[in-house]
């Protein structure tokens, strides 16, 4: 380990806050990133689904 | 060389399959290889004598800086690909990669910039290095925002694949402007074929933190371009099929 404690690793040296507000933010924006990805892949499935079923069920009619 | 895997990506059909059989997997290294650099990279490795802790933000700000790069390269060659061969998959791969490319682009100038202060004493300096990237950003913007402001696809398409290509002229001076030019930031950390000049300790963390950025960016690409391709090939039978089988 690079720190006697986990205070120590939390304020890392005085560099803390840099080193936290980009691992935060790009954290932030990698999460962001994979759940914006999974619902829009989501939602067109859905919405095409809905049309599939729709027609099906129009041509039973 | 047999080109047999390159028709297949090809296919519509045929990539959405293999997206939804190794999409999931790619990701799940992508984390798992993240997350050990990450504690590597945190916990373990040792600080730098001049920089001291936040020689850190490295393990994010050079994954994110090449895979800007290797985005935009990616990008290029895809509206080279779709210029010249009208392939049908490179539009779509170039709508599904622009807006992570800006992402990590942002990354890197947001992680260079928090790390400028504490080392540079400054936020921000209009070097080369600095600004050929800032340039890089504002041209991922561009192309997303072309991608999505007409009507008709195709020409949607054509203008963002010009404008890829033209700005590919870019990454040579991405590469070079740390030697070109003076400039505060320093050289690359890795050059093929030679030993990094910093310890293991420090380079093994960025090694897991490099490659998993690059699965997760796979795995996030190979999504969004199945959403992409869910769109534009509604009509197709294959997507009906693939629909019905995903229930929803």
């Amino acid at each position: 380990m690079a720190f006697e404690s986990f205070s120590e690793f939390l304020a890392m040296g005085t560099h803390g806050p840099y080193v936290w507000s980009v691992y935060g933010i790009t954290g932030v924006f990698l999460v962001g990133m994979v759940l914006q990805t999974l619902s829009a892949k989501k939602k067109q499935l859905k919405r095409l689904h809905s049309i599939l079923v729709k027609d099906v069920s129009e041509r039973e009619k | 060389m047999n080109w047999t895997w390159f028709h297949k990506f090809g296919s519509p059909k045929w990539f959405f399959q293999w997206a939804d059989k190794w999409g999931k997997l790619i990701f799940y290294i992508g984390i798992a290889l993240f997350l050990v650099g990450l504690v590597l990279g945190l916990g373990f490795a040792p600080e730098d004598y001049q920089q001291g802790n936040s020689v850190r933000i490295i393990y994010i700000h050079v994954p994110a800086a090449m895979l800007a790069q290797s985005c935009y390269l990616a990008l290029g060659v895809a509206g080279i690909v779709f210029m010249v061969w009208q392939m049908k998959m490179a539009p779509i791969f170039m709508k599904a990669m622009a807006p992570i490319g800006a992402v990590m682009a942002f990354l890197a100038l947001m992680s260079g910039a928090i790390w400028g202060k504490p080392t540079w004493g400054t936020w921000w300096v209009w070097d080369a290095r600095l600004t050929s990237v800032l340039i890089l950003f504002l041209m991922y913007l561009g192309i997303v925002a072309i991608q999505n402001s007409f009507d008709d696809t195709k020409l949607a398409d054509k203008a963002a694949a010009i404008i890829a290509i033209i700005g590919l002229i870019n990454l040579p001076i991405i590469k070079y402007s740390v030697e070109w030019w003076n400039s505060l930031h320093q050289p690359a950390t890795f050059v093929i074929g030679e030993k990094p000049s910093m310890p293991s300790e420090m380079w093994v963390p960025l090694l897991f933190s490099v490659l998993g950025f690059y699965c997760i960016v796979t795995a996030l690409v190979c999504w969004r371009m199945q959403t992409e391709l869910l769109i534009r090939e509604r009509r197709a039978s294959w997507v009906k099929k693939e629909v019905t089988k995903h229930g929803v």
